[in-house]
């Protein structure tokens, strides 16, 4: 176990080290942050004061291993846009990322397995028909897209909604979060509704095809042969059921939804860490993408391992496997 | 008893629009393209953190929404001798924070100012050269060792701090624990990527703040930032995008403004190449032929371009700068379409069947940008220059455009940028854009076409030595006439026209540098 456990994090800590080198050597191809961030005024030297100031006069390779030896001691180098930590920009605004991905997460779960589980149980009729066309619209519009939409309709014309920011906070355990008071709930929803469609969609289809498989086994047929309640049957036999292949895959994308919530959070200006990510790019701002990138490796890396491990403790085979080699 | 109905009529609304005024628009909330990256007035160099600091700090004169000095923390300024000028400061300001101001802090503040750790863009420029001197409390000398001129220009730059707080680090600023300045509006607090909260500052020396709270929003994207406006969550927007001016002009909730800024798009030629990477089927770089240059520049339907790109949002040029600016010329005019004239320039230069050329662009930039460029490039090919447009994200085509080539040298052959003049007059593009390219002295730091006239250069050093704003004057307008309508150094296509919106109710004074200000919106 403990073998199988120490391999994985060697190959876990490859994978970031290979990570980092990409993104690192990346942003520098694109171009000269300098350039970007000097007063246009400034003279040639002033200019070669500024790229010295950044450390961007050494060669590349040497500003890499500098990046590594303070990444080593838990520091992913200074912002070249705010002066200040690159973790601590990024650890700002993650709450506020992690706010929009659960709350998106909640909806999709909320709204989708009731309606998959309905277009299951009536695959032919108009509701189920209509059920599974629309989540056909939620995997192919584009987010971007819907979001403006949303935005025109709900904030614009019919001004039920506020179209941009996150509205009041409540501190809780040191961190702000916008769900416990109207005005954020009311800022909170059109994003979290516009991250949840593509999800939403997904669920529609993972229960509506489980409940159709689920429904013809022969445990629900003795069900109703019992003469138990079709209630009783569908909530807690065929529910029960669906949702081992759902749980599984919302708990690969609740990765991605805090990953890419990039679009949405740029659509909304929702103060998180896509939004900062995007500015970053535009920036230039090495220390924040790399950071940014390296914390979701991380995230995926951990997730992975965490599924692994618990993979070999319920399934021994993947153990030996391990010995034998 | 015509009059007396009149005079009735008028204090009706005038009584009306003061309790409008009083009972509504108390919070003003404004949705920025771009957020600051600190509170800190001496941290980044820029124009978003530039245009903040004007509502918490103050400049010793500060320039209005033309860019002319108007008086700010100095009642009165005036050169002494030619290396010396005297600024009389005002008496009895009071930073937010209670401490006085006075001659103290302004030496501590161009001390600061250009030693701050960490800045991405030092403002180290405008206090480059000058030795600040209290002379008593409400008296400074700022000394140059030659003959300045722009000093006015320069320090407006320059925001001024307590000295009670010395050693500040651009984190308590940004806390809040040290944003004391003079300003209309005291520093609230600042959520990253949220808001910017500032608040009516009191006891301010001049006519009180039209609002008692601002709340700044950033809002990149420009369909939600027009958007957010329509629904009512923001109250006025900056850089309105020119797709959407239709459609807001028929909106009755929403009033625009527009002026023309200080900002100028043009074309930069490939000037110092014998034979120039992205030109071809010649072997030589017909870019170096003044008649080339002035046939691209007849080529180019300027009218055109404003109308159907700009969606008539934008002004022809000619020159550098527009008119009413200080020194334009008086004489230069946008080049009139002329295609046939392009054509005989290009024979008469050994080119009667044109040749090949690239066209580089940012895409992110400027409003339009990328379309100006295609448009172009179809004018171009009219008469026989054939032309692709590359355009490609400010972020890649800056670093390419200045110092993509072998030996740091520009990578280009053809460009088309835009030049924002930060001190409001002539000389800041001439001698960025058109001077001779040298580190040394600092002059042509992006002068990309390299291009290089002794004269003109003679000219632009005269200028910058010439305290006497008449001679100074007539000076820059030598050296415009000079570098575009003779050498054709640059080819200008127009000046920007800056669009901002508001809701009904409140008005928005245009700012000639671009700056999206709390300070410039008023009520109906």
């Amino acid at each position: 176990m403990s073998v199988f456990i120490i391999r994985r994090l060697l190959q876990a800590s490859l994978v970031i080290l290979v990570m980092s080198l990409l993104v690192f050597f990346g942003v520098n191809v694109i171009g000269n942050p300098v350039d970007i961030l000097i007063n246009p005024d400034f003279t040639q030297e002033q200019r070669e004061a500024a790229i010295r100031a950044l450390g961007l006069h050494l060669p590349i390779h040497e500003q890499y291993f500098v990046f590594l030896k303070n990444a080593v001691q838990g520091d992913l180098g200074i912002s070249f846009v705010f002066g200040e930590p690159a973790l601590k920009l990024i650890v700002q605004r993650m709450p506020a990322t992690l706010e929009l991905a659960f709350a998106a997460l909640f909806l999709s779960i909320v709204v989708g397995i009731p309606l998959g589980v309905y277009a299951g149980l009536h695959p032919e009729s108009v509701a189920g028909r209509t059920i599974m066309g629309a989540s056909i619209l939620g995997f192919s519009l584009p987010t971007f897209w819907v979001g403006i939409m949303m935005i025109m309709l709900f904030a614009v014309m019919l001004g039920w909604l506020p179209s941009t920011g996150r509205g009041d906070t409540v501190e809780v355990l040191g961190i702000h979060v916008s769900f416990l008071t109207w005005d954020g709930l009311r800022h909170l929803f059109m994003p979290a509704l516009n991250l949840a469609l593509l999800k939403m969609s997904l669920v529609i289809r993972l229960a509506r095809a489980g409940t159709r498989e689920v429904m013809h086994q022969d445990y629900v047929k003795f069900a109703r042969a019992k003469g138990l309640s079709r209630r009783r049957v569908v909530l807690v036999h065929v529910l029960k059921n669906i949702m081992i292949p759902v749980v599984t895959i919302l708990g690969l994308e609740l990765g991605s939804l805090i990953a890419f919530s990039v679009v949405t959070e740029t659509v909304f200006a929702w103060p998180g860490m896509g939004k900062l990510i995007i500015d970053s790019i535009q920036l230039l701002d090495r220390p924040v993408v790399v950071a940014y990138l390296m914390i979701i490796v991380f995230m995926f890396v951990t997730i992975n391992l965490v599924v692994d491990v618990l993979y070999s403790l319920l399934d021994p085979r993947v153990r030996l496997q391990d010995l034998k080699e | 008893m015509n009059l007396s109905g009149s005079h009735l009529v008028g204090a009706i609304v005038a009584a009306g629009m003061f309790l409008a005024g009083g009972a509504s628009a108390e919070e003003l909330r404004v949705g920025l393209a771009q957020e600051p990256s600190s509170i800190d007035p001496h941290y980044h160099n820029l124009g978003p953190n530039n245009s903040f600091s004007m509502h918490v700090f103050q400049p010793l004169v500060i320039p209005d929404e033309k860019q002319r000095p108007t008086p700010g923390l100095a009642e009165s300024w005036k050169p002494i001798d030619d290396t010396t000028w005297e600024f009389k400061l005002r008496e009895g300001v009071k930073f937010h924070d209670g401490s006085d101001f006075n001659a103290d802090d302004v030496v501590h503040s161009f001390e600061r100012a250009p030693n701050v750790p960490n800045s991405p863009s030092s403002f180290a420029l405008y206090v480059k050269g000058k030795t600040v001197e209290k002379v008593d409390d409400y008296t400074v000398h700022i000394k140059t060792e030659e003959p300045y001129p722009l000093m006015v220009n320069d320090i407006w730059n320059i925001y001024i701090v307590s000295d009670e707080a010395a050693d500040a680090t651009t984190g308590d600023f940004n806390s809040g624990k040290a944003a004391a300045g003079t300003g209309p509006y005291r520093f609230v607090e600042w959520v990253p990527g949220d808001r910017i909260v500032i608040e009516r500052y009191d006891d301010y020396w001049g006519e009180k703040a039209a609002f008692d709270k601002v709340t700044f929003k950033p809002i990149n994207s420009a369909p939600a930032r027009v958007a957010a406006l329509l629904a009512g969550d923001v109250d006025v927007i900056g850089e309105v995008p020119t797709a959407d001016i239709e459609r807001l002009k028929a909106d009755d909730g929403v009033s625009l403004f527009q002026g023309v800024s200080n900002r100028i798009i043009y074309l930069h030629m490939d000037q110092f190449r014998e034979k120039t990477p992205f030109v071809t089927g010649t072997d030589k770089n017909p870019l170096l032929d003044a008649r080339v240059r002035k046939a691209i520049s007849k080529a180019i339907n300027r009218e055109a371009i404003v109308e159907r790109v700009m969606e008539g949002v934008a002004i022809p040029a000619g020159q550098l700068l527009p008119e009413g600016f200080f020194g334009v010329s008086e004489t230069l005019k946008p080049e009139p379409y002329d295609p046939e004239g392009a054509k005989q320039l290009l024979a008469e230069a050994g080119y009667p069947d044109g040749f090949g050329l690239t066209l580089h662009s940012p895409n992110n930039r400027y409003i339009n940008d990328a379309k100006i460029a295609q448009a172009v490039g179809q004018m171009l090919a009219r008469i026989g220059i054939e032309t692709q447009v590359d355009a490609m994200p400010a972020n890649v085509f800056f670093t390419r455009a200045s110092s993509g080539g072998p030996d740091n040298s520009p990578e280009f052959s053809f460009i088309l940028v835009g030049w924002g003049s930060g001190t409001g007059e002539a000389s800041s593009p001439l001698r960025s854009l058109l001077a001779t390219y040298n580190p040394d002295t600092g002059s042509g730091a992006s002068n990309r076409g390299r291009m290089s006239n002794p004269e003109l250069d003679a000219l632009i050093e005269e200028a910058l030595q010439t305290v006497d704003d008449e001679k100074r004057a007539q000076l820059l307008a030598d050296a415009t006439d000079l570098a575009i309508g003779e050498l054709q150094g640059i080819i200008p296509l127009h000046y920007q026209v800056n669009t901002w919106a508001t809701r009904k109710g409140l008005t928005y004074t245009p700012r000639t540098d671009e700056r999206t200000v709390a300070l410039m919106v008023g009520k109906e």
